[in-house]
This record gives C-alpha cells, structure tokens and sequence, in this order.
C-alpha cells in the first residue's frame, strides 16, 4: 500500500542513530566527560539548572552532553526528570544577607559596608581570544564573608519601599510546578515562572523597558553571587537543618517612582535570583519583575513588559519550542481542510477577490 | 555521578500526579466541556507534540488496556509510533492499530472513521483548548465569557465569514456547543468529523499540556456544531471515493504521487483503508 512521507519505527531508529553520531564527533577524540562539562562550562550549566528548575550541576551537564549542546533540549531533559520526583517538603526561605559573596558590585552606592568585590566576571575583559592557559593564577578572594544587602541599607533611610507591606501575613508562594498558576498571578508566583523563563526572552523584555516600552529608571542596587545554605524544618528538631549549599546570583534593581495616591515618592523594587552564575538573566528578570509590578503602583499598563499574560504565557522556553517546533510534525488533515475551502472559495466568483484569513 | 541512571515510575508520571490529572478528569466529565485548569507536568515529549494526550493517557492507563495512537488518522506517522513506543516501554502496554480492538485511542486531529463503541476512551492532543482565543487572546477575559455564557463574539465571526465569504471559512477546530452550556473546540480534528461526537457512545477526554487544561466530552452528550438557521452547518464532503480503497464515508488526504504535482486523494484514517480494502479485494494480500 502506498503511504507517502510516513514514516515508522525503522525511520526512528535510524535517525537516532545517526544523531548519536553526529553528536560524537571524531572518534579519536575523546568523548566530553560529565565532569569537563560541569567544571568548564558553569555558565551553560547554571542556565540549564535555573530554567530547569533542579540544582543538580552533574545532571545539568550531563543533560547538556547528551543535548549535543541544546540549551532548550537540555533544560527539557531536567526538567521531564525533575517532574517525576516526590515532593519530600520545602525548604526554608534562603537567606541571601547571610551568602557570602564570591562577587557583589553596587551601582548606586561608590562606598558600600563590605566594600565593592568584583569577583569572577566577564566585565573588564577584552574580547578578544587568548590563550586558556595564560589566565590561570592565583586570585582567589580571600576569606569572604557575609555583608548586608545594599536594598537592606537604603531601605533604613526610607527611601526605599520595604521588602513587604507593613500588615502582612507571609502567604506560601505556591508552586508553579504542582498548580496550574491562573492569572492574575501572585509576585511570588509570577516571579517562580521568571525565574524559569528563557533568558534570551527576558533580556529582551527588561531591555525592552529600557528603551520606552514600559519606563522604569533601573539601577543595579546590587548584584551578589555566592553560595547560601540550604535549610529544612525536620518534624522533633528544634533547629532547622541544614541539608546543604547552592550557588545563586541575586539582582535588586532599584526603580525611581514618583508615587501615588497612598504610596509616597520612592525608590522601588525589581527583583531577580537565579541559580550557578547568571547575571544577565537575573537582571533581565529583576527589570521585568519590577515592570509587572505595574498596577500595584498604579502605573499605566502600556507596554508588553508589564503585561503579566503576555510575559508569562510566553516567557517558558519548553514550551515555546515545543509549539514553535511541533509545525514539524504532519499536519495533512487540517492542511487539506483548509485546501479545500480555499477551493471551494474560489470557485465561488463572487469571492474572487476575497482571501481567507491565516490558519491557526 | 555518571553511574547513576535515574528511574521512573508505571507510565512515567508518578502516583501523585496521575491522582492529580485523574481529579481534573472527574470534574471535566461531570462539567462537560468546561475547561479544567490543571497542574501539567512535563513530559519526556516537546511541549505541542502532544503532551497533555499523554498526560491524559498515563493517568488512565492500566496493564489491562489496549493503547492505539494515531496522528492525523495515521497509525504509522512518526509522532504517533513515537508515543506508541513510549507507553509499551514505560507502561508495559499491549498496542494495536485496530480501532475495534482499542481501548484507549490517543488521537491528534483526527476521530477514527470506525464507529467508537461503549467503554472505548478517546484521548485528544490538544494544541489550544480555547475556542475563543484567536478572537481574545486574554485568559482572564475567556474564562469570563464562558462563565457568562457569552458566546456572541464566536457568533459574530461566523456571521461575518458569511457575510465576506458567502459560507463559514472554518473547516476544522470548528466550535462545537458541549450539552448545550459550554463552547468547546473539538481540538484542531476537521468539521468533518463533529458529527461524530454527537451522543458517541465513547468517552472523550482532551489535554492540552502547554496549556494546562483538560476537558471532556462524556458518552451519549449532545454536541452541536455552532450554525445559523439559514446557513446550517456543513461537514466537508470529497467528490471522489479514496483511490486506495474505495471508501465515499472516509476523510481523505491529498497525497503528491509524482514531481508533475500529480496527486491522488486517499483515506487519512489508515486502519479504515486496510480494512476497506481487504473487503474489497479479499484475495490480495496486504503490502
């Protein structure tokens, strides 16, 4: 029987294949080790743990290595394992005060208590390409040791909003993972759904603001990166335990406000934490955030940035690319559908110059 | 580390999860056609290649159940052999092609041309769950007119189709009015198969993954296509029978024989055409 362009098992099987071998490379080369990946590409692998939401740096960069080094298909791979673990419990709030910084740099204060630390960044270097083995040296900071956050300092000025309303209850956040997330959404959860959205699509959102599409007057409060201990309340121990540490980068962007009716001229803020080292991305997110804060403020809703569906419904790489990606796949019946109606429009001469609408 | 390969639970999803999809199908079955938001969880599929189908499957299916998947009608498309061979490898599942035979049918834009019987499950990959959303992209404002009833915007695009076109330019997703309260998109499958929900005798369950939604089509549910007295609704009909098999009842797809853009039309539900075609020519042997 005559099936065109349908394939089947054998079809799969061979192309799997072949895509093993193309991810191979030359054979006498060896094949990337999970630790090269982990240890050499940190930045690739904290974006595939933040937006796959699973700090585990060695299934990160095996994910990457078995992704042949697709973003996007590694943070799937996370993530479709990460679903399918047992929710033990949650930890406590992490404590960003008591992070000891690797790196944390204001750009509103020149004088910070702790002082400015630049740390292991990409700022200040030339782009141009050196020789790997002439950076190694021995620069280590020394001793670092926890210092309060900048916000933490203004905000005893007043200047600055609070970190959260005076009446308030401390709801729980929620979790994007386990609940479907309706909008309107909670910060919290609109926050959860950033922190898990693709980098390239809030760079360009926050950058967005920048530029006029939702005004917002940003600076970078503060930027710190550093390991923070991870705590949980056990059921018969008094004291919350310890269960280990994790690497995050947090921004505190700092936004003018002119104020409104009930909230006096201020300083307000965007916020951003992100897993590993991403800076950019937790930026990008703290400038967003702030945007989507909107109507909290009373501020004209104008621009795509502060438009929460907009944002959300399309912020989650996963599922960009697999709906982006899934026109790939056959899609003969509506395609004939459609055919025929354009004929069958067509041979009406009354809707000869007529067209139809775009498919769905 | 690189020792450690992790393990996965009886159709992928664990316990939890499948309680979870299984209390948002209960309430799409006793609120037909209402739309369930539920806590969609990722699968080892790109999100758009049917997730939420799977979804919907994993948390139903048992060892017991004879799993078919088709993808526009087709047994042997890539997608639908791809998620076959999921569910016999992580539910240990007997598969088939045979419509009669199924239990379960996972389905993206088609409903089988044989007759769904009692107690058979169909299982829709749905892309966009929302009737309305190409005339309002905002969910805060659909679930808003759903609840309302307010379906008048649906009724104007219609109108204005007939009013532009001389006929309604919709010839699949065509919305359909679930037990005369809910609007409902019958998931992209083609106009010309809408008659075939009325009072089907099957379960219809549809899950959009990406999404996060899952609503169903209970047994024997009057399902009507959105119409106007003077412009009633219309299937797609084919003027020529399938060039396969021979069948006049059957959607057919357009299939491109050679590179003069010469093509002939045939059945796009493949287990119909070979059981058509063996009625037909009894003493061949199946290729």
């Amino acid at each position: 029987m005559y099936v065109a362009v349908k394939g089947g098992q054998k079809a799969i099987a061979h192309a799997h294949a072949l895509l093993a071998k193309e991810g191979r490379g030359a054979l006498s080369v060896d094949r990337l080790s999970v630790d090269a990946v982990a240890g050499q590409l940190p930045v690739l692998v904290s974006r595939v743990m933040t937006e796959g939401s699973l700090y585990d740096p060695d299934l990160a960069a095996r994910a990457i290595r078995q992704s042949q080094g697709d973003v996007i298909e590694a943070i799937t791979l996370l993530r479709s394992y990460r679903t399918t673990l047992p929710r033990l419990g949650y930890t406590r709030p992490i404590d960003t005060a008591r992070l000891t910084p690797q790196r944390r740099v204001s750009a509103t204060f020149k004088d910070i208590p702790g002082g400015q630390q630049l740390g292991a960044t990409f700022d200040y270097t030339h782009r141009l390409f050196d020789d790997p083995s002439d950076v190694l040296g021995d620069n280590l900071a020394e001793n670092p040791q926890s210092m309060p956050r900048v916000t933490d300092l203004l905000g005893a000025d007043a200047l600055l909003e609070p970190d959260h309303p005076e009446v308030w209850d401390d709801p729980e956040p929620g979790d994007l993972t386990t609940e479907p997330g309706l909008f309107p959404m909670s910060r919290a959860g609109r926050l959860q759904a950033l922190a898990r959205g693709d980098e390239g699509f809030l760079l360009a959102m926050g950058y967005s603001t920048q530029r006029g599409f939702g005004n917002s007057h940003p600076f970078a409060g503060e930027i710190r990166v550093g390991e923070v201990e991870i705590e949980i309340d056990v059921p018969g121990v008094e004291h919350p335990v310890p269960v280990g540490r994790i690497e995050v980068t947090e921004c505190q962007m700092i936004n003018q406000f002119v104020g409104a009716p009930g909230a006096p001229p201020q300083f307000t803020r965007g916020y951003g934490l992100v897993f590993g080292r991403g800076e950019r991305k937790a930026m990008s997110m703290a400038l967003v955030d702030r945007a989507l804060r909107a109507e909290e403020f009373d501020e004209r809703v104008v621009a795509p940035a502060q438009d929460e569906e907009f944002v959300v419904s399309h912020a989650d790489s996963v599922q960009a690319a697999g709906f982006v990606e899934h026109l790939k796949l056959p899609h003969y019946v509506d395609f004939q559908a459609e055919s025929s109606l354009l004929r069958r429009l067509r041979s009406d001469p009354s809707n000869s110059k007529n067209s139809v609408g775009g498919a769905e | 580390m690189n020792g450690h390969r992790p393990e996965y639970n009886y159709a992928y999803l664990d316990e939890q999860t499948k309680r979870m999809i299984r209390r948002a199908l209960l309430k799409a079955v006793a609120i037909p056609g209402f739309q369930v938001p539920f806590a969609s969880r990722e699968v080892p599929l790109p999100r758009g290649w049917g997730t939420g189908g799977i979804q919907v499957t994993a948390a139903i299916i048992g060892p017991s159940d004879v799993l078919k998947v088709i993808d526009q009608g087709a047994d042997d498309t890539t997608n639908a052999v791809s998620i076959r061979s999921f569910f016999h490898r992580v539910a240990d599942v007997e598969t088939t092609t045979d419509t009669e035979a199924a239990t379960i049918i996972q389905t993206r834009h088609r409903i089988p041309e044989t007759p769904l019987k009692h107690g058979q499950i169909m299982v829709y990959q749905v892309p966009i769950p929302e009737p309305l959303r190409f005339l309002e992209p905002r969910e805060t404002e659909t679930r808003q007119m759903h609840a309302l009833n307010e379906y008048g915007l649906m009724y104007v695009k219609l109108y204005e189709d007939i009013a532009k076109y001389g006929r309604i330019a919709k010839s699949y997703d065509y919305p359909v009015l679930v037990n005369g309260r809910y609007l409902v998109a019958p998931s992209p499958t083609p106009s010309f198969d809408n008659p075939k929900l009325h009072q089907s005798a099957a379960l219809h369950l549809y899950g959009a993954g990406r999404e996060k939604r899952i609503y169903a089509i209970p047994p024997h549910t009057d399902v009507e296509s959105l119409d106007f007295d003077d412009y009633p609704f219309q299937p797609q009909r084919f003027d020529s029978p399938c060039a396969l098999c021979g069948a006049t009842d059957s959607y057919l797809d357009q299939i491109v024989v050679d590179d003069n853009g010469g093509k002939l039309y045939a059945c796009s539900d493949t287990d119909h055409c070979r059981r058509n075609h063996r009625l037909e020519h009894p003493d061949e042997d199946e290729a």
